[in-house]
C-alpha cells in the first residue's frame, strides 16, 4: 500500500484538522455514500418493521423478501413524469428540495464517528449542527410556498410552525448537557462534538446517567424534540395524509420527491448522531472505565464481526426456509450469496480485530479502533432508527393544537427547569 | 481554526453537484408528456378557485416572533454553559436572574393566551 494512505490510517487527528483536503473529501463520498445507502436500507427495513407490527409480510416480491424493493422503487421514481405545476414558481420550486438536502448532508460534517473519524472537528460544532439542522425548515416552507397550492402551503406552516416551537425546548436540553462538559478541572467545557465525547470519556460517564435523573429527563426533551423536528410520527402533522393529502410536498412528484425523502431520512440519522454525541458516549464502547483490561478490549472488538456474522446467519436461515419450488430458484440463489457476502465481510472484520491484537499502537491497531468507534456510533445510531420506526407503528397522531401545547406549556416548562437544576447541582458539586 | 471550516464547502460541493447531475440524467431517461390538467394545482380533484396566496392565522405569526424571542435566549446561555465551573455561583446567580427576567416574560405570555391554539 503506498506510504501516504497508511499515514491517513494512522492519523491521529481528523482530516479538516490537519488541513487535507483531499482526505476530507474521501471522506465526505464516504459519508455522502454511506448516509444514502443507509437510507435505502432504512426504507426497507421501516417497510418490513411496520408490515411485521401490523401483521403483514410486507413487501415480498422484489428479490428475496423484497430486498431489491428500494432499488426498484428508486427507478421506478427516476422514469416517473416530473411535473411542475403552471401555477408554481418555477426555479423556487427547482430549488427546495437542494435547500433541504443541503441542509440534512451538511451537518455530516462535524458528526464525530470516532476521535479521528470526522470530517471535521470544529470548536463551535454542537451550534454549527443545530443551526444548519434547522436551515432544514426553510426546505419546506419553501417548497411550500412555491407549488402554489393549498395543501402545501398549510403543510408548511404547520410544519415550520412546529419546527420552531421544538427547537426552542431541543436548545435547552441541549445547554444542560454542555453545561456537564465544563465539570472537569480547567472549569471549560467545549462545544466541539469530538470535545463533548472525550469529555465523557474522562468523567466516566455518559451524560444520560450524570446527575442521575437530570441528564435522563435532559435526554428524553430531546429524544421527543427530535421527533418533532424531523416531521416523523406522531408528530407528522405537515404530511397528515388524512386532511392534507401529503402535506408541504404534494405538488412534487419523481425524483423531485424522492429527494425530500433523501432529506427527511439523512436528518433523522444526523439528530440521532447529536443525541448519541450528547448524551450516550458517542463512539464509546459500553463500560469502558469498568471492563477497562486488554482481554475486554479485544472480546469487544470482535462485535463488529459477530453482528455480520449473525446478519449473514438469518439470511443463510431464510435461504433454507425458501419454498423448494423451482420457481423460487433465481430468489433462493441471490440469497444464498447475498449471506455470503455478508459472511465474508464478517470474516474480514474478525481479521482485522485479530490481526490488530497483534499489532501494538501501529497503524493496525488503530485502524482496529477505527472500526470499533465507528461500529458502536453506527449501532446506537441505529438504535434510534429503530426507534422511529417503532414510534410510527405505535402511536397515533397529535392534533396540531395538542402538539403546540404540548411544545410550548409541557416541554419548554421541563427543559427550563432542568436546566436550572443541573446547573445548581453542578454549583454544589464543584 | 480556518482550515477545520473548509470540508463545510467541500461537502456543499458534493452535494450540490451531485444531486443536479441525478436530476439531469432522469430528465434524459424519463417520459414527459405535460397537459393542462395535470399541471393544475392538486385540490382531491375539484378546479382550484384561487390562488394559494392568500392569508391565513395570526397564530403562525405569534409562534414565529415567540420562537425568537427563546431561542437568542438560548443562544445566550451557551457562552455561560461553556464557562459554567469556572464562572461557578456568581456566572449561575447572573444567569437565574437573567432567566428570572425571561420566565416572567414566559408567565405574561401564557397568562395572556398567547400559547392558546384556538
Amino acid at each position: 500500500m503506498p506510504n501516504f494512505i497508511m499515514s491517513y490510517l494512522g492519523s491521529t487527528v481528523t482530516p479538516g484538522e490537519a488541513g487535507n483536503q483531499f482526505w476530507a473529501l474521501i471522506y465526505v463520498l464516504i459519508i455522502f455514500a454511506g448516509v444514502s445507502v443507509a437510507v435505502i436500507c432504512m426504507n426497507w427495513i421501516e417497510r418490513k418493521a411496520l408490515a411485521h407490527f401490523q401483521v403483514r409480510l410486507g413487501p415480498m416480491r422484489v428479490g428475496p423478501h423484497g430486498l431489491l424493493q428500494p432499488i426498484a422503487d428508486a427507478l421506478k421514481l427516476m422514469l416517473k413524469e416530473d411535473i411542475i405545476p403552471s401555477e408554481a414558481d418555477q426555479f423556487v420550486f427547482w430549488v427546495a428540495p437542494l435547500i433541504g438536502l443541503l441542509a440534512a448532508f451538511t451537518v455530516y460534517t462535524v458528526i464525530p464517528f470516532g476521535p479521528s473519524q470526522a470530517v471535521s472537528d470544529m470548536n463551535i460544532g454542537i451550534l454549527f449542527m443545530l443551526g444548519v439542522s434547522s436551515l432544514g425548515v426553510l426546505g419546506i416552507v419553501v417548497a411550500g410556498w412555491a407549488s402554489n397550492s393549498h395543501y402545501p402551503l398549510i403543510g408548511a406552516l404547520r410544519s415550520s410552525a412546529q419546527m420552531v416551537s421544538y427547537e426552542v425546548a431541543m436548545g435547552l436540553a441541549v445547554v444542560s448537557a454542555i453545561l456537564m462538559t465544563s465539570l472537569n478541572a480547567s472549569g471549560t467545557g467545549t462545544l466541539s462534538m469530538i470535545g463533548i465525547v472525550q469529555a465523557q470519556q474522562q468523567q466516566g460517564v455518559w451524560f444520560i446517567f450524570k446527575f442521575f435523573p437530570l441528564g435522563l429527563i435532559a435526554f428524553v426533551i430531546f429524544a421527543i424534540a427530535m421527533v418533532a423536528e424531523t416531521n416523523r410520527a406522531p408528530f407528522d402533522m405537515a404530511e397528515a395524509e388524512s386532511e392534507l393529502t401529503a402535506g408541504y410536498h404534494t405538488e412534487y412528484s419523481g425524483l423531485r420527491w424522492s429527494l425530500f425523502m433523501l432529506a427527511e431520512y439523512a436528518a433523522m440519522i444526523a439528530v440521532s448522531s447529536i443525541a448519541v454525541t450528547l448524551w450516550l458516549g458517542g463512539w464509546m464502547r459500553p463500560f469502558p472505565n469498568l471492563l477497562n483490561a486488554p482481554a475486554w478490549d479485544f472480546i469487544f472488538s470482535l462485535f463488529p464481526g459477530l453482528t455480520f456474522l449473525g446478519l449473514a446467519a438469518i439470511a443463510f436461515v431464510g435461504t433454507a426456509r425458501m419454498p423448494a419450488d423451482s420457481f423460487f430458484k433465481i430468489q433462493r440463489i441471490g440469497l444464498a450469496v447475498f449471506a455470503a457476502l455478508l459472511g465474508f465481510i464478517a470474516l474480514l472484520l474478525l481479521a482485522i480485530a485479530v490481526a490488530g491484537r497483534f499489532a501494538d499502537a501501529s497503524v493496525g491497531a488503530r485502524f482496529r479502533d477505527g472500526i470499533d468507534y465507528i461500529y458502536w456510533f453506527v449501532l446506537k445510531v441505529a438504535v434510534f432508527m429503530y426507534l422511529f420506526i417503532w414510534y410510527r407503528a405505535t402511536w397515533p397522531r397529535y392534533r396540531f393544537d395538542q402538539l403546540m401545547k404540548i411544545g410550548w406549556k409541557v416541554m419548554l416548562p421541563i427543559s427550563l427547569g432542568v436546566l436550572v437544576v443541573t446547573a445548581i447541582v453542578g454549583v454544589i458539586v464543584s | 481554526m480556518p482550515q477545520n471550516y473548509v470540508p463545510i464547502f467541500l461537502f456543499l460541493a458534493v452535494v450540490g453537484i451531485l444531486i443536479p447531475v441525478t436530476l439531469l440524467i432522469a430528465r434524459i431517461i424519463r417520459t414527459q408528456s405535460p397537459n393542462r390538467v395535470k399541471l393544475m394545482p392538486y385540490e382531491c380533484g375539484i378546479d382550484p378557485y384561487d390562488s394559494a396566496r392568500g392569508r391565513y392565522t395570526v397564530r403562525f405569526y405569534i409562534i414565529a416572533i415567540l420562537f425568537v424571542v427563546f431561542d437568542v435566549e438560548t443562544i445566550f446561555l451557551f457562552p455561560w454553559a461553556v464557562k459554567f465551573k469556572a464562572l461557578g455561583r456568581f456566572g449561575l446567580i447572573e444567569m437565574l436572574v437573567f432567566l428570572g427576567i425571561l420566565i416572567v416574560g414566559y408567565v405574561w405570555i401564557w397568562k395572556k393566551g398567547a400559547l392558546e391554539w384556538v
